[in-house]
């Protein structure tokens, strides 16, 4: 038996589950609201635009994106196992690949803010 | 004492003549106090003697009785009658293979507990004229939960990820080299995280929770399965990002 | 005497119908679809903000319809259950012991509650929800 290097997939889905239960349905509430015509001052374009101009709203944002990403698309992997998809090797791959470019993807759109 | 009749439906399996197991319903009158063993015995005794399962002490120490109460792991030394409305439907215990009626194949879980090396072993050996281990309350603390396992295999039928990977060293044995890992006289981590923190080891763990639901002792061993993830984790960021901090 | 073990089949796909706590589990796993859903709406939302003040109009503008209220109130839900499922087993996997004693896990689960209590409404004040 050889020790496994899981743990490099399992620290930030650890981390990820950590984040988005303290934070995941606040950001959610604020959102609701605005779907329910009564946006929040920080979703007005300047206010928001002002905010992510600087660079460490932009940091955080990335945080936030990449750990709800990966923890999500880990325990997706899990879950499709679970469901009787035996392919784990491609499933792996496809969810963190997207876990990955959805945070490339917000680090491009930021940095042209 | 009050009596009723109770019925059972067990399922039976000769691997002399049958191809597949069966439900055979028996009709047993009961006291009110008793358990599923206590009907079990009765049914042998005096309607079926074929009736094959595994017994001993009937108190909940020894873990032989482990089996399926309507659908859910119990010890049937521990699973009261009176807390079942109806019919009870009495099986082995699921995810291991059928001896014969309630007897189960336990090998597996012998094997896996046999690979943890679930035992004492000191850092350096010396010899009883320097004296005991000393050890602080503490100390003992740590780990006294783990020592409560019996090995009755309740958290290897409600863990889901053991039915689905058979490979899975499972919840009990890695509970056990987490007992071990705590106690302050041992220095066999070493050994074990060979094992336990390979992929088959804690890492098949979804932290279902299952099995320490089940444990008819109290143990917990989701959690110390999660705590063996973490420390395997800062092992191995360690190891690899941190390669100058030797152990 | 001749042994011949039966070894039942789990079914590949249906197990989590057979008892309760597993279907608990599956809800619990299945919100990681709304949590990543919603992390891949932030990634939307940030280049619809990037792409200026008329695009972002346009994003605001969509969260007002049906569906997207229906997404919201859903992925609340099951993120509300992630966060009290995750602190719920937060102290099996982060015992505290001080001194002897090991730390009640309602007082680990307790502390959670608590930080996340202040730590949502922080976010609510910053984003001048009230």
């Amino acid at each position: 038996m050889a020790r496994s290097n899981k743990p490099i997939v399992w620290g930030p889905f650890a981390a990820g589950g950590t984040l988005t239960a303290f934070l995941t349905p606040a950001l959610i509430l604020l959102t609701l609201l605005a779907a329910l015509g009564h946006a929040p001052d920080l979703l007005a374009y300047e206010r928001l635009h002002a905010v992510a101009s600087h660079w460490l709203a932009k940091l955080v944002i990335v945080g936030i994106v990449f750990l709800s990403l990966w923890s999500a698309a880990h325990r997706l992997r899990i879950t499709l196992y679970d469901l009787g998809m035996r392919a784990d090797a491609l499933v792996a791959t496809v969810v963190y690949l997207i876990a990955v470019a959805g945070t490339l993807a917000a680090i491009v759109y930021l940095l042209r803010i | 004492m009050s009596e009723r009749v109770v019925e059972l439906e067990v399922l039976r399996y000769n691997p002399e003549t049958d191809s597949e197991p069966h439900f055979q319903r028996y009709s047993v009158s009961c006291e009110e106090e008793w358990v599923v063993l206590d009907a079990l015995n009765k049914i042998k005794e005096t309607i079926d003697p074929t009736l094959s399962y595994r017994w001993s002490c009937h108190m909940a120490v020894c873990g032989s009785c482990g089996m399926m109460v309507n659908g859910e792991p119990k010890l049937a030394c521990k699973a009261f009658l009176r807390t079942f409305d109806g019919v009870i439907r009495v099986e082995p215990l699921a995810h291991f293979p059928i001896e014969r009626d309630l007897v189960t194949v336990i090998d597996d879980f012998v094997m896996k507990l046999k690979r943890v090396k679930p035992y004492l072993i000191p850092k350096q050996d010396k010899p009883v004229s320097e004296g005991e281990y000393l050890q602080t309350p503490a100390e003992l603390k740590k780990y006294k939960q783990y020592t409560l396992c019996i090995n009755c295999m309740l958290c290897y039928a409600a863990c889901p990820e053991y039915g689905l990977i058979p490979n899975y060293i499972g919840p009990a044995a890695i509970a056990l080299a987490h007992r071990y890992n705590q106690d302050s006289r041992d220095g066999g981590r070493d050994e074990r995280q060979e094992e336990i923190a390979a992929t088959e080891g804690v890492w098949d763990c979804s932290f279902v929770g299952a099995c320490s639901e089940v444990c008819p002792e109290h143990v917990d061993p989701a959690g110390a399965i999660q705590q063996v993830k973490i420390k395997s984790m800062v092992d191995w960021y360690k190891e690899h990002l941190m390669p100058w901090v030797k152990k | 005497m001749s042994r011949r073990p039966y070894v039942r089949e789990i079914p590949k796909f249906r197990w989590f119908f057979r008892q309760p706590r597993y279907l608990r589990y599956m809800a619990r796993e299945l919100s990681c679809l709304f949590i990543g859903a919603y992390a891949l709406m932030m990634v939307w939302g940030s280049k619809q903000l990037a792409d200026g003040p008329a695009t972002w109009g346009a994003f605001l503008e969509r969260l007002h319809s049906p569906s997207s209220i229906a997404f919201h109130v859903l992925a609340l839900g099951f993120a509300l259950y992630h966060t009290i499922t995750w602190f719920n087993l937060t102290p099996k996997a982060l015992p505290v012991q001080v001194g002897g004693e090991f730390v009640p896990d309602g007082v680990i689960v307790g502390a959670h509650y608590v930080g996340w209590g202040l730590l949502s409404l922080a976010v609510l004040y910053f984003a001048g929800a009230f």
